[in-house]
């Protein structure tokens, strides 16, 4: 018993101190990191203030294509958003231990991901600089209001729900200052200080943090299906073919999930490298998670079923044109790859053992996200080429589209500030809720414990038995 | 003598006098009025040469190059007076494709009213041909001012809205750019000020007050559209496609009236001329109401539409065969 005890204290303490390592340094290849990413960011910035000044027109987007790469990116992005929805609310609700060492990185990609999907919106403003008439003149007939409303409240749920599990690792950070040999230690010794908010670790506190988070997990699921659901209504909304789809919301809400799940996967896998947490983020979270993955692409391709498979049924005229070129026209290659490659590819692979070992299911993984966002891609802009009207006597650059120099930048450079936030994070902050995978430690150990304790009373009561046997015989 | 001419923005239109003896002036000059007020609308920099005669508002007669006259347009109406309407109107075209024979003239007229660029045709003209045993024919497209609009729904900021007299329009200063109303337009009616307009455009037009019902001067990042011209209506004339067809093609009036004149001035009873003449709306399937009725190509009084430029020849790189000239529906 003694023995126990003492080793799941040096379990707890090679945890914590596993957790916090990464983030008392700032090596040469993080600096190196951040500078390219910071250069991508600038560029970003540089083509953006060039839109800014000479109008939407300097990107690809025409009268007809209006809508191009800025919008396939919110919804992506958006959708990504709901990986720390599923992975945290759900796997908590549903009392997953498993879930314990990825909650806070997939939390970390829903905060970040909301970020930068929701100015992608504002990116694709023709006038930002009236943006407050969204408050003066707001009417909640419209969509777009509803996407605002929406994405603010899942955007400030989904702080509060990163927030809240972080403040007994901000007390342990804070505790544990001293051991930082970095720069900035003063610096984050008032930022831990600040962010944990008087934490002691005393009953009452544990009690109110545990109440609160049980609220946030129930509150935070359902916002997290609206705003999706939402999103896919300023297309559902209009009359327009491929999109006048009473399908989109549900469809649009398993598409994120899918696709967020699978970029938790990728952090998980690089979190586990970079900061050597094989021994918490094992082989067996990969394999459980990509079951997750597995179920999540099973009902996106009964989605897919549903949402081509009834109108290529009946090829109604504008409908017919749209599903005519995206099956057998100038999409079909994108088309068919991106099923392929997001639909079966993924069931193949991860319904074998095999293919939800860590790196069939990380490959697997990349080709989803892609794929995620090429189907946006796919969503947003083969419908505005196919119009009721016919398309006739315009100039070229009307009737196609693809992105330019400025969209594809802009676009990096979101994607570029998402890793940066992320990045900077983890150098700031545990990649792991310590407090979360301590507790699980405690479980795993009580559990253990229980068992041995049984064993070894049973040991002692046949012991006792024979002892009164012989005692009986003699 | 490079005094610009500009009317004063608080000049009421309803000073009709002044109007007049303006006018005056102008066909002492020599000059053809068209449609009023005083015209020539020049947006080239240098001097033309054209020296024309005319007088000042305070009555001294002046000769000006031509290239220094401005168009002659009345003080625009409050934004809220914009947003109303004209009371106890309800505008309605009719477009009697038997008569259309493709000539673009009311796209002309309208980009020269609206200052328009080239590429951007507020009143289009399609050649369609929808169907092998039928002859091809035009139609002209302008915005269908629906009464059931899908663009106003979508609107976040309440920028494009539906007026008591039916007419749909845009407040470009208030527009914040989304397109959402594009994605929603079933037409392709929209269009959008993908960059600043020109500057022989910002010079023609001059420094004049913004009007949702004139929809000029431009704002760059702003959706436009065709307005059915209320500035003119306000007027007592006819937008600028109706009277610049020739072929007395379009017919505008007002609902509540049952009657619509073309630009010969010949007024019908749309009641009964919608139903005599089988008149229909586009894609009414939609349900989105529009205010603008079309009357069947019978019995054509113009030659065929040449199809060479449409299937045969030079086709322009399209993403799926709509460019046919088929009605998506």
């Amino acid at each position: 018993m003694e023995n126990e005890k003492f080793d799941l204290k040096g379990e707890v303490e090679t945890l914590r101190e596993a957790c916090l390592k990464p983030t008392r340094t700032f090596g040469r290849s993080t600096q190196l990191w951040v500078g390219f990413l910071l250069i991508i960011i600038g560029w970003g910035l540089y083509c953006y203030i060039h839109q800014l000044r000479h109008g939407l027109g300097v990107t690809a987007m025409r009268n007809y294509v209006s809508w191009g790469l800025y919008i396939s990116t919110f919804v992506f992005f958006i959708g990504i958003s709901h990986s720390g929805t599923l992975v945290s609310a759900i796997l908590r609700i549903t009392k997953q231990e498993w879930r314990r060492p990825i909650t806070r990185s997939a939390e970390l990609l829903t905060f970040v991901s909301l970020c930068f999907g929701g100015i992608q919106p504002i990116i694709d403003l023709g006038r930002p600089d009236r943006i407050a008439n969204l408050v003066i003149f707001g009417r909640l007939q419209s969509p777009l209001i509803w996407d605002i409303i929406s994405i603010c409240t899942y955007f400030t749920g989904s702080t509060v729900f990163l927030f809240l599990p972080m403040i007994p690792d901000m007390a342990l950070c804070r505790d544990r200052i001293g051991e930082c040999t970095t720069r900035y230690r003063k610096f984050k010794k008032r930022l831990y200080t600040f962010l944990a908010l008087g934490w002691q670790g005393t009953k009452s506190q544990w009690h109110r943090l545990e109440t609160t988070m049980t609220i946030m997990t129930i509150i935070i699921i359902p916002v997290a299906v609206s705003v999706h659901t939402v999103v896919s209504y300023i297309f559902a909304m209009t009359l327009r073919p491929g999109w006048d789809s009473t399908l989109f919301g549900p469809y649009f809400v398993v598409g994120a999930l899918y696709s967020g799940s699978a970029c938790v996967i990728l952090g998980m896998a690089a979190f586990r490298k970079l900061y050597h947490l094989e021994k918490y983020i094992t082989e067996r979270h990969f394999d459980l998670i990509g079951k997750v993955v597995l179920a999540l692409t099973m009902v996106y391709a009964y989605m897919n079923l549903n949402e081509y498979w009834i109108p290529a049924y009946k090829m109604a005229t504008a409908e017919g044109h749209l599903l005519a070129d995206l099956f057998t026209g100038s999409y079909s290659k994108a088309f068919w790859t991106c099923q392929f490659g997001t639909v079966l590819l993924p069931i193949v692979v991860m319904s074998f053992p095999k293919g939800r070992k860590i790196t069939p299911l990380v490959i697997t993984c990349i080709i989803i996200a892609i794929g995620a966002w090429v189907k946006r891609y796919l969503i947003v802009v083969p419908t505005l080429l196919h119009p009721f009207m016919p398309i006739q006597e315009v100039p070229e650059s009307w009737s196609t589209y693809f992105p330019n120099y400025v969209e594809f930048s802009v676009t990096a450079a979101c994607l570029a500030g998402i890793f940066l936030i992320v990045t900077l994070f983890s150098k700031l902050f545990p990649m792991m809720a310590v407090w979360e995978v301590e507790e699980g430690l405690e479980i795993d150990h009580d559990s253990k414990t229980a068992v041995e304790i049984r064993t070894k009373r049973h040991a002692d009561e046949s012991k006792e038995s024979e002892i009164s046997k012989v005692q009986a015989i003699k | 003598m490079n005094k610009k001419i500009e009317e004063s923005p608080e000049q009421d239109s309803g000073k009709t006098g002044r109007r007049n003896f303006l006018r005056f002036g102008a066909l002492a000059a020599g000059l053809t009025v068209v449609g009023g007020g005083l015209t020539k609308v020049f947006s080239d920099a240098k001097d033309s040469g054209d020296k024309i005669k005319v007088f000042t508002p305070d009555g001294k007669l002046f000769e000006a190059d031509s290239s220094n006259l401005c168009e002659y347009r009345p003080a625009p109406v409050s934004n809220e007076e914009a947003r109303k309407g004209i009371p106890n109107k309800k505008f309605v075209m009719v477009f009697d494709l038997s008569k259309c024979d493709g000539c673009k003239k009311c796209t002309e007229a309208c980009q020269k009213m609206h200052y328009t660029e080239s590429d951007r045709e507020w009143i289009k003209v399609f050649t369609m041909h929808e169907a092998e045993a039928e002859a091809p024919y035009y139609l002209p497209k302008p915005c269908f001012h629906c009464d059931n609009p899908t663009c106003t729904k979508v609107c976040p900021v309440n920028a494009t809205f539906k007026r008591q007299d039916g007419i749909v329009l845009i407040d470009n200063e208030r527009c914040i750019g989304c397109r959402m109303c594009m994605a929603a337009c079933p037409y392709s009616t929209r269009f959008f000020n993908w960059s600043h307009p020109s500057s022989a455009q910002k010079k023609a037009i001059g420094n004049i007050a913004y009007s949702p019902e004139q929809s000029i001067p431009r704002r760059m990042g702003t959706v436009e559209k065709c307005d059915f011209c209320p500035d003119m209506i306000r007027q007592g004339k006819m937008p600028a496609c109706v009277s610049g067809c020739p072929m007395d093609v379009i017919y505008f009036g007002d609902q509540n009236e049952d009657a619509v004149t073309n630009a010969s001035g010949v007024t019908v009873k749309l009641s009964q001329f919608l139903e005599q003449n089988a008149g229909y709306r586009q894609l009414e399937e939609l349900g989105t109401e529009p205010r603008v009725y079309y009357l069947p190509p019978k019995n054509r009084k113009y030659p065929v539409p040449e199809l060479n430029s449409l299937e045969g020849g030079k086709k322009p790189k399209k993403h799926g065969g709509n460019e046919m000239g088929h009605m998506s529906m």
